[in-house]
Protein backbone atom coordinates (compact mmCIF):
# COMPACT_ATOMS: atom_id res chain seq x y z
CA UNK A 1 0.00 0.00 0.00
CA UNK A 2 1.60 3.57 -1.23
CA UNK A 3 1.27 6.57 1.62
CA UNK A 4 -0.64 8.22 -1.41
CA UNK A 5 -3.32 5.69 -0.88
CA UNK A 6 -3.31 5.56 2.70
CA UNK A 7 -3.38 9.44 2.99
CA UNK A 8 -6.40 9.75 0.87
CA UNK A 9 -8.09 6.92 2.96
CA UNK A 10 -6.92 9.10 5.66
CA UNK A 11 -8.47 12.08 4.18
CA UNK A 12 -11.99 10.08 3.37
CA UNK A 13 -12.28 8.42 7.23
CA UNK A 14 -11.86 11.80 8.67
CA UNK A 15 -14.41 13.38 6.72
CA UNK A 16 -16.73 11.05 7.35
CA UNK A 17 -16.44 11.18 11.21
CA UNK A 18 -16.56 14.75 10.93
CA UNK A 19 -19.79 14.62 9.32
CA UNK A 20 -22.95 13.80 11.80
CA UNK A 21 -24.36 10.67 9.61
CA UNK A 22 -22.47 7.71 10.73
CA UNK A 23 -23.52 5.08 13.39
CA UNK A 24 -21.21 4.87 15.91
CA UNK A 25 -20.03 1.11 15.26
CA UNK A 26 -19.50 1.95 11.78
CA UNK A 27 -17.44 5.30 13.34
CA UNK A 28 -15.41 3.01 15.36
CA UNK A 29 -14.88 0.45 12.41
CA UNK A 30 -13.34 3.32 10.73
CA UNK A 31 -11.70 5.21 13.61
CA UNK A 32 -9.70 1.82 13.85
CA UNK A 33 -8.85 1.64 10.04
CA UNK A 34 -7.92 5.39 10.34
CA UNK A 35 -5.14 4.43 13.22
CA UNK A 36 -3.84 1.71 11.26
CA UNK A 37 -3.70 3.85 8.09
CA UNK A 38 -1.96 6.81 10.57
CA UNK A 39 0.94 4.05 11.91
CA UNK A 40 1.56 2.89 8.15
CA UNK A 41 1.88 6.66 6.98
CA UNK A 42 4.08 7.34 9.49
CA UNK A 43 6.58 4.52 9.02
CA UNK A 44 6.76 5.16 5.60
CA UNK A 45 7.70 8.67 6.42
CA UNK A 46 10.26 7.44 9.12
CA UNK A 47 12.48 5.45 6.39
CA UNK A 48 15.97 6.39 6.86
CA UNK A 49 17.53 6.70 3.46
CA UNK A 50 16.45 6.58 -0.02
CA UNK A 51 16.62 3.51 -1.76
CA UNK A 52 18.73 3.28 -5.33
CA UNK A 53 18.76 0.74 -7.91
CA UNK A 54 19.79 0.00 -11.12
CA UNK A 55 17.97 -1.74 -14.16
CA UNK A 56 19.60 -3.76 -16.33
CA UNK A 57 17.86 -5.79 -19.25
CA UNK A 58 19.90 -9.44 -19.63
CA UNK A 59 20.69 -11.29 -23.28
CA UNK A 60 16.80 -12.91 -22.84
CA UNK A 61 14.92 -9.34 -22.50
CA UNK A 62 14.55 -10.07 -18.52
CA UNK A 63 15.07 -7.15 -16.92
CA UNK A 64 17.36 -7.24 -13.57
CA UNK A 65 16.66 -4.91 -10.87
CA UNK A 66 20.13 -4.19 -8.00
CA UNK A 67 20.69 -2.06 -5.62
CA UNK A 68 23.13 0.74 -6.53
CA UNK A 69 25.76 1.87 -3.33
CA UNK A 70 26.25 5.37 -3.22
CA UNK B 1 80.65 56.82 -12.95
CA UNK B 2 78.45 56.55 -15.67
CA UNK B 3 76.64 54.20 -13.70
CA UNK B 4 75.56 56.85 -10.79
CA UNK B 5 73.99 58.42 -13.02
CA UNK B 6 71.86 55.74 -14.50
CA UNK B 7 71.43 54.95 -11.39
CA UNK B 8 70.17 58.36 -10.37
CA UNK B 9 67.36 58.16 -12.62
CA UNK B 10 65.65 55.19 -10.25
CA UNK B 11 64.70 56.92 -7.11
CA UNK B 12 66.37 54.76 -4.27
CA UNK B 13 62.57 54.36 -3.13
CA UNK B 14 61.16 53.06 -6.23
CA UNK B 15 60.06 49.26 -6.38
CA UNK B 16 61.87 47.53 -8.92
CA UNK B 17 59.30 44.55 -10.04
CA UNK B 18 60.88 41.22 -11.73
CA UNK B 19 59.72 39.56 -14.86
CA UNK B 20 57.90 37.13 -13.11
CA UNK B 21 56.07 39.61 -10.95
CA UNK B 22 55.15 41.72 -14.31
CA UNK B 23 53.90 37.97 -16.09
CA UNK B 24 51.74 37.55 -13.01
CA UNK B 25 50.30 40.76 -12.57
CA UNK B 26 49.70 41.42 -16.54
CA UNK B 27 48.09 37.53 -15.90
CA UNK B 28 45.53 38.58 -13.06
CA UNK B 29 44.32 41.53 -14.87
CA UNK B 30 43.47 39.52 -18.50
CA UNK B 31 42.14 36.38 -16.20
CA UNK B 32 40.27 37.95 -13.72
CA UNK B 33 38.80 40.07 -16.08
CA UNK B 34 38.15 38.39 -18.76
CA UNK B 35 35.73 34.97 -19.01
CA UNK B 36 34.97 32.52 -21.07
CA UNK B 37 33.63 33.66 -24.04
CA UNK B 38 32.95 32.38 -27.32
CA UNK B 39 34.87 34.07 -30.07
CA UNK B 40 34.53 33.19 -34.04
CA UNK B 41 37.40 32.75 -36.36
CA UNK B 42 39.58 30.47 -38.87
CA UNK B 43 41.71 28.28 -37.53
CA UNK B 44 45.37 28.40 -39.01
CA UNK B 45 48.67 26.15 -38.72
CA UNK B 46 46.92 23.20 -36.29
CA UNK B 47 49.27 21.09 -34.59
CA UNK B 48 47.82 18.29 -32.76
CA UNK B 49 50.29 16.57 -30.27
CA UNK B 50 50.92 13.14 -29.33
CA UNK B 51 50.17 13.88 -25.87
CA UNK B 52 46.27 14.87 -27.27
CA UNK B 53 47.01 18.62 -27.02
CA UNK B 54 46.18 20.89 -30.23
CA UNK B 55 47.81 24.05 -30.47
CA UNK B 56 46.89 26.81 -33.37
CA UNK B 57 45.98 29.81 -34.85
CA UNK B 58 42.66 31.95 -34.84
CA UNK B 59 42.71 34.52 -37.00
CA UNK B 60 39.85 37.03 -38.73
CA UNK B 61 41.15 39.76 -41.50
CA UNK B 62 43.28 41.63 -39.50
CA UNK B 63 44.23 39.89 -35.82
CA UNK B 64 45.23 36.23 -34.74
CA UNK B 65 45.53 34.77 -31.14
CA UNK B 66 47.41 31.88 -30.00
CA UNK B 67 45.38 29.06 -28.82
CA UNK B 68 45.98 26.43 -26.96
CA UNK B 69 43.41 23.28 -26.34
CA UNK B 70 44.36 20.40 -23.80
CA UNK B 71 43.79 17.06 -24.74
CA UNK B 72 40.81 16.23 -22.81
CA UNK B 73 39.30 18.86 -24.81
CA UNK B 74 40.26 18.34 -27.75
CA UNK B 75 38.89 14.53 -27.79
CA UNK B 76 35.98 15.92 -27.87
CA UNK B 77 35.88 17.99 -31.10
CA UNK B 78 36.09 15.21 -33.22
CA UNK B 79 39.04 15.64 -36.45
CA UNK B 80 41.29 18.25 -36.14
CA UNK B 81 40.07 20.70 -38.30
CA UNK B 82 42.10 21.75 -41.64
CA UNK B 83 43.51 25.57 -42.01
CA UNK B 84 41.17 27.89 -43.02
CA UNK B 85 38.07 25.88 -41.41
CA UNK B 86 35.92 28.47 -39.88
CA UNK B 87 35.03 27.84 -36.32
CA UNK B 88 33.04 28.50 -32.46
CA UNK B 89 35.42 28.23 -30.38
CA UNK B 90 34.93 28.71 -26.15
CA UNK B 91 37.95 29.80 -25.01
CA UNK B 92 39.09 31.96 -21.57
CA UNK B 93 41.64 34.32 -22.72
CA UNK B 94 45.12 33.71 -20.47
CA UNK B 95 48.48 34.54 -19.79
CA UNK B 96 51.51 31.98 -20.56
CA UNK B 97 53.59 33.06 -18.18
CA UNK B 98 56.84 30.72 -19.31
CA UNK B 99 56.97 32.72 -22.33
CA UNK B 100 55.02 35.92 -21.55
CA UNK B 101 53.02 35.08 -24.40
CA UNK B 102 48.77 36.20 -24.92
CA UNK B 103 46.98 32.89 -25.66
CA UNK B 104 43.48 31.42 -25.29
CA UNK B 105 42.88 28.45 -23.82
CA UNK B 106 40.38 27.02 -25.79
CA UNK B 107 37.76 24.45 -24.45
CA UNK B 108 35.47 23.84 -27.02
CA UNK B 109 35.55 23.93 -30.88
CA UNK B 110 32.63 23.91 -32.99
CA UNK B 111 32.96 24.17 -37.12
CA UNK B 112 30.46 26.80 -38.09
CA UNK B 113 29.34 24.52 -40.68
CA UNK B 114 27.93 21.88 -38.22
CA UNK B 115 26.49 24.43 -36.45
CA UNK B 116 24.52 25.60 -39.64
CA UNK B 117 23.35 21.81 -40.51
CA UNK B 118 22.92 20.84 -36.24
CA UNK B 119 20.43 24.10 -36.44
CA UNK B 120 18.36 23.07 -39.57
CA UNK B 121 17.97 19.03 -38.87
CA UNK B 122 16.51 20.67 -34.88
CA UNK B 123 14.41 23.06 -37.00
CA UNK B 124 12.41 19.83 -39.07
CA UNK B 125 12.56 18.01 -36.12
CA UNK B 126 10.51 20.95 -33.67
CA UNK B 127 8.19 21.55 -36.87
CA UNK B 128 7.59 17.69 -37.50
CA UNK B 129 6.63 16.88 -33.71
CA UNK B 130 4.68 20.19 -33.16
CA UNK B 131 2.75 19.77 -36.35
CA UNK B 132 2.11 16.08 -34.57
CA UNK B 133 0.68 17.77 -31.08
CA UNK B 134 3.83 16.36 -29.18
CA UNK B 135 4.12 19.36 -27.61
CA UNK B 136 0.21 20.19 -27.47
CA UNK B 137 -0.87 21.56 -23.72
CA UNK B 138 -3.54 19.39 -23.90
CA UNK B 139 -0.99 16.04 -23.66
CA UNK B 140 0.78 17.50 -20.73
CA UNK B 141 -0.09 14.87 -17.27
CA UNK B 142 0.36 15.86 -14.04
CA UNK B 143 2.66 14.56 -11.44
CA UNK B 144 1.40 12.21 -8.87
CA UNK B 145 1.55 13.92 -5.35
CA UNK B 146 2.87 11.88 -3.61
CA UNK B 147 5.17 9.64 -5.80
CA UNK B 148 7.24 6.49 -4.09
CA UNK B 149 8.97 5.49 -6.75
CA UNK B 150 10.83 6.96 -9.59
CA UNK B 151 13.10 6.44 -12.61
CA UNK B 152 15.96 8.10 -13.35
CA UNK B 153 17.76 8.27 -17.34
CA UNK B 154 20.65 9.48 -17.58
CA UNK B 155 24.70 8.47 -17.32
CA UNK B 156 25.34 7.24 -14.05
CA UNK B 157 29.08 8.84 -14.12
CA UNK B 158 27.33 12.40 -14.66
CA UNK B 159 26.97 14.35 -11.57
CA UNK B 160 22.82 14.75 -12.47
CA UNK B 161 22.07 11.47 -10.90
CA UNK B 162 23.93 12.78 -7.73
CA UNK B 163 22.12 15.31 -7.49
CA UNK B 164 19.13 13.79 -8.05
CA UNK B 165 19.67 11.33 -5.64
CA UNK B 166 21.09 14.23 -3.13
CA UNK B 167 17.80 15.54 -3.58
CA UNK B 168 15.65 12.95 -3.07
CA UNK B 169 17.37 12.14 0.07
CA UNK B 170 16.84 15.05 1.77
CA UNK B 171 13.30 15.57 0.81
CA UNK B 172 11.49 12.34 0.54
CA UNK B 173 13.78 9.39 1.89
CA UNK B 174 10.82 7.06 1.73
CA UNK B 175 11.50 7.16 -2.07
CA UNK B 176 12.74 4.54 -4.43
CA UNK B 177 15.15 5.44 -7.12
CA UNK B 178 15.75 3.38 -10.33
CA UNK B 179 18.48 4.36 -12.51
CA UNK B 180 18.53 3.77 -16.11
CA UNK B 181 21.98 4.31 -17.18
CA UNK B 182 22.33 5.51 -20.84
CA UNK B 183 25.26 7.84 -22.74
CA UNK B 184 23.55 11.67 -22.75
CA UNK B 185 26.76 12.96 -25.24
CA UNK B 186 28.86 11.90 -28.37
CA UNK B 187 28.33 8.30 -30.18
CA UNK B 188 25.49 6.22 -29.09
CA UNK B 189 23.73 8.60 -27.26
CA UNK B 190 20.59 8.50 -29.33
CA UNK B 191 20.11 4.61 -29.79
CA UNK B 192 20.89 4.58 -25.43
CA UNK B 193 18.42 7.28 -24.76
CA UNK B 194 15.53 5.55 -26.86
CA UNK B 195 16.31 2.07 -25.24
CA UNK B 196 16.48 3.39 -21.53
CA UNK B 197 13.29 5.34 -22.09
CA UNK B 198 11.33 2.29 -23.18
CA UNK B 199 13.14 0.12 -20.53
CA UNK B 200 11.03 2.63 -18.28
CA UNK B 201 8.29 1.64 -18.73
CA UNK B 202 9.11 -2.14 -18.29
CA UNK B 203 10.10 -1.19 -14.66
CA UNK B 204 7.08 -2.36 -12.45
CA UNK B 205 6.09 0.55 -10.35
CA UNK B 206 7.78 3.51 -11.40
CA UNK B 207 5.64 6.76 -11.05
CA UNK B 208 7.36 9.23 -12.31
CA UNK B 209 10.19 9.61 -14.74
CA UNK B 210 13.16 12.43 -15.17
CA UNK B 211 15.33 12.48 -18.16
CA UNK B 212 18.27 14.57 -18.09
CA UNK B 213 21.90 15.30 -17.78
CA UNK B 214 24.14 17.96 -16.01
CA UNK B 215 25.01 21.37 -17.74
CA UNK B 216 26.54 21.01 -21.51
CA UNK B 217 27.18 23.07 -24.22
CA UNK B 218 24.52 23.59 -27.40
CA UNK B 219 25.93 20.52 -29.42
CA UNK B 220 26.44 17.80 -26.16
CA UNK B 221 22.51 18.67 -26.23
CA UNK B 222 22.21 16.95 -29.23
CA UNK B 223 20.55 13.51 -28.32
CA UNK B 224 17.74 16.03 -26.56
CA UNK B 225 17.35 17.60 -29.61
CA UNK B 226 16.77 13.88 -31.83
CA UNK B 227 13.77 12.99 -33.23
CA UNK B 228 13.61 9.25 -32.32
CA UNK B 229 14.72 10.37 -28.33
CA UNK B 230 11.58 12.67 -28.37
CA UNK B 231 9.29 9.76 -29.49
CA UNK B 232 10.31 7.88 -27.26
CA UNK B 233 10.00 10.37 -24.33
CA UNK B 234 6.25 10.69 -25.60
CA UNK B 235 5.48 6.82 -25.27
CA UNK B 236 6.53 6.93 -21.53
CA UNK B 237 3.62 5.95 -19.70
CA UNK B 238 3.88 7.82 -16.43
CA UNK B 239 4.39 11.49 -15.67
CA UNK B 240 8.45 12.73 -17.28
CA UNK B 241 10.17 15.46 -16.65
CA UNK B 242 12.67 16.92 -18.71
CA UNK B 243 15.93 18.09 -16.65
CA UNK B 244 18.84 19.30 -19.63
CA UNK B 245 20.71 21.20 -17.78
CA UNK B 246 20.94 24.38 -19.02
CA UNK B 247 18.79 27.66 -18.42
CA UNK B 248 19.66 29.48 -21.69
CA UNK B 249 18.93 26.97 -24.44
CA UNK B 250 15.45 24.89 -24.52
CA UNK B 251 15.98 21.33 -25.66
CA UNK B 252 12.72 19.47 -28.01
CA UNK B 253 12.58 16.99 -24.90
CA UNK B 254 11.45 19.94 -22.72
CA UNK B 255 9.22 20.43 -25.09
CA UNK B 256 7.84 17.10 -25.05
CA UNK B 257 7.81 16.39 -21.36
CA UNK B 258 5.26 16.91 -19.08
CA UNK B 259 7.63 19.57 -17.16
CA UNK B 260 10.63 21.03 -17.98
CA UNK B 261 13.05 21.40 -15.21
CA UNK B 262 16.16 23.74 -15.05
CA UNK B 263 18.47 21.22 -13.52
CA UNK B 264 18.17 17.91 -12.94
CA UNK B 265 18.10 18.86 -8.95
CA UNK B 266 15.10 20.74 -9.45
CA UNK B 267 13.53 18.12 -11.27
CA UNK B 268 13.82 15.68 -8.10
CA UNK B 269 12.30 18.58 -6.12
CA UNK B 270 9.32 18.64 -8.62
CA UNK B 271 9.20 15.14 -8.51
CA UNK B 272 8.83 14.43 -4.86
CA UNK B 273 7.58 15.75 -1.70
CA UNK B 274 8.85 17.18 1.39
CA UNK B 275 8.84 15.20 3.93
CA UNK B 276 8.23 17.43 6.60
CA UNK B 277 5.36 18.82 4.79
CA UNK B 278 3.43 15.34 4.46
CA UNK B 279 4.27 14.36 8.15
CA UNK B 280 2.35 18.14 9.25
CA UNK B 281 0.26 16.85 6.97
CA UNK B 282 -0.11 13.32 8.59
CA UNK B 283 -0.11 15.13 12.21
CA UNK B 284 -3.31 17.17 11.26
CA UNK B 285 -5.37 13.98 10.05
CA UNK B 286 -4.25 12.24 13.16
CA UNK B 287 -5.67 15.28 15.14
CA UNK B 288 -8.34 15.27 13.24
CA UNK B 289 -9.31 11.59 13.23
CA UNK B 290 -9.31 11.91 17.04
CA UNK B 291 -11.43 14.93 17.44
CA UNK B 292 -13.65 12.76 14.27
CA UNK B 293 -14.39 10.10 17.00
CA UNK B 294 -14.79 12.43 19.83
CA UNK B 295 -17.28 14.47 17.73
CA UNK B 296 -19.27 10.67 17.11
CA UNK B 297 -19.12 9.69 20.93
CA UNK B 298 -20.56 12.73 21.60
CA UNK B 299 -23.17 12.58 19.09
CA UNK B 300 -24.05 9.12 20.13
CA UNK B 301 -23.88 10.23 23.78
CA UNK B 302 -27.12 12.61 22.96
CA UNK B 303 -28.36 10.50 21.37
CA UNK B 304 -28.33 7.85 23.61
CA UNK B 305 -29.66 10.69 25.96
CA UNK B 306 -32.28 11.79 24.17
CA UNK B 307 -33.30 7.42 23.34
CA UNK B 308 -33.24 7.45 27.05
CA UNK B 309 -35.96 10.29 27.41
CA UNK B 310 -38.08 8.84 25.18
CA UNK B 311 -38.13 5.52 26.67
CA UNK B 312 -39.17 6.84 29.48
CA UNK B 313 -41.80 8.62 28.21
CA UNK B 314 -43.00 5.51 26.54
CA UNK B 315 -43.20 3.58 29.57
CA UNK B 316 -44.95 6.25 31.26
CA UNK B 317 -47.99 6.33 28.16
CA UNK B 318 -47.63 2.47 28.82
CA UNK B 319 -48.38 2.41 31.96
CA UNK B 320 -51.03 5.02 31.96
CA UNK B 321 -52.89 2.73 29.56
CA UNK B 322 -52.49 -0.26 31.67
CA UNK B 323 -54.35 1.87 34.42
CA UNK B 324 -57.05 2.44 32.45
CA UNK B 325 -57.24 -0.87 30.90
CA UNK B 326 -57.58 -2.04 35.03
CA UNK B 327 -59.56 0.72 35.51
CA UNK B 328 -62.40 -0.27 32.64
CA UNK B 329 -61.99 -4.05 33.76
CA UNK B 330 -62.31 -3.36 36.79
CA UNK B 331 -66.03 -1.72 35.87
CA UNK B 332 -67.18 -5.07 34.26
CA UNK B 333 -66.08 -6.95 37.10
CA UNK B 334 -68.24 -4.86 39.30
CA UNK B 335 -71.38 -5.41 36.96
CA UNK B 336 -70.98 -8.95 36.79
CA UNK B 337 -70.87 -9.19 40.81
CA UNK B 338 -73.36 -10.69 42.12
CA UNK B 339 -74.39 -8.06 44.94
CA UNK B 340 -75.06 -6.52 41.47
CA UNK B 341 -78.00 -8.91 40.57
CA UNK B 342 -79.59 -8.72 44.24
CA UNK B 343 -80.77 -5.27 42.99
CA UNK B 344 -82.68 -6.86 40.61
CA UNK B 345 -84.73 -8.08 43.49
CA UNK B 346 -82.60 -11.97 43.78
CA UNK B 347 -81.70 -13.26 47.23
CA UNK B 348 -79.44 -15.66 48.32
CA UNK B 349 -80.00 -18.20 51.21
CA UNK B 350 -76.91 -18.41 53.43
CA UNK B 351 -76.53 -20.66 56.27
CA UNK B 352 -75.55 -20.40 59.77
CA UNK B 353 -72.31 -20.81 58.27
CA UNK B 354 -72.42 -18.39 55.85
CA UNK B 355 -72.55 -21.14 53.30
CA UNK B 356 -74.95 -20.22 50.46
CA UNK B 357 -77.84 -23.14 50.14
CA UNK B 358 -77.71 -24.14 46.79
CA UNK B 359 -80.01 -27.17 47.28
CA UNK B 360 -83.51 -28.46 48.78
CA UNK B 361 -81.53 -30.93 51.36
CA UNK B 362 -80.24 -27.79 52.85
CA UNK B 363 -83.01 -26.91 54.05
CA UNK B 364 -84.12 -28.82 57.17
CA UNK B 365 -87.46 -28.24 58.53
CA UNK B 366 -87.74 -25.65 61.33
CA UNK B 367 -83.92 -24.72 60.15
CA UNK B 368 -82.71 -20.83 60.68
CA UNK B 369 -81.13 -19.43 57.46
CA UNK B 370 -80.52 -15.93 56.75
CA UNK B 371 -81.58 -14.16 53.54
CA UNK B 372 -79.48 -11.91 51.89
CA UNK B 373 -80.74 -9.09 49.67
CA UNK B 374 -79.81 -5.45 48.29
CA UNK B 375 -79.32 -3.70 51.13
CA UNK B 376 -78.63 -6.15 53.65
CA UNK B 377 -80.11 -9.55 54.70
CA UNK B 378 -83.08 -10.43 57.08
CA UNK B 379 -83.43 -13.71 59.29
CA UNK B 380 -86.08 -16.96 57.78
CA UNK B 381 -87.25 -20.18 58.93
CA UNK B 382 -87.44 -23.12 57.20
CA UNK B 383 -91.60 -24.27 57.69
CA UNK B 384 -91.80 -27.20 55.89
CA UNK B 385 -89.62 -29.08 53.37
Amino acid sequence: MSIAKDLSRLEEIVRKLEADDVELDAALALFEEGVSRLRAAREHLAAAEVKVQTVLEEAGGDLRLSDLDG
Amino acid sequence: MTYSLQLSVIAPTEEVWSVTQLTSAVKRLVEGELMPLWIRGEVVGLKAWSSGHWYFGLRDRSSQVRCCMWGRYAQLAGEPPKDGTEVFVLGKPGIYEAKGEFQLNVTRMIPTAAIGAAQRELERVKELLQREGLFDHSRKRPLPALASSVAVVTSTAGAALRDVITVVGKRWPCCRVVVVNARVQGDGAVHALVRALRLVNRIPGIEICIVGRGGGGREDLAAFNSEAVCRALAAVRVPTISAVGHETDISLTDLVADLRAPTPSAAAEMAVADRREVSRQVDDLAARLAGGLGNRTRLAAERLARTADRLHASIEAVLRRERHRADRLAGQLDALSPLRILGRGYAVPVGPDGHVLKRRAEFAPGALFRLRVADGDVAARVESP
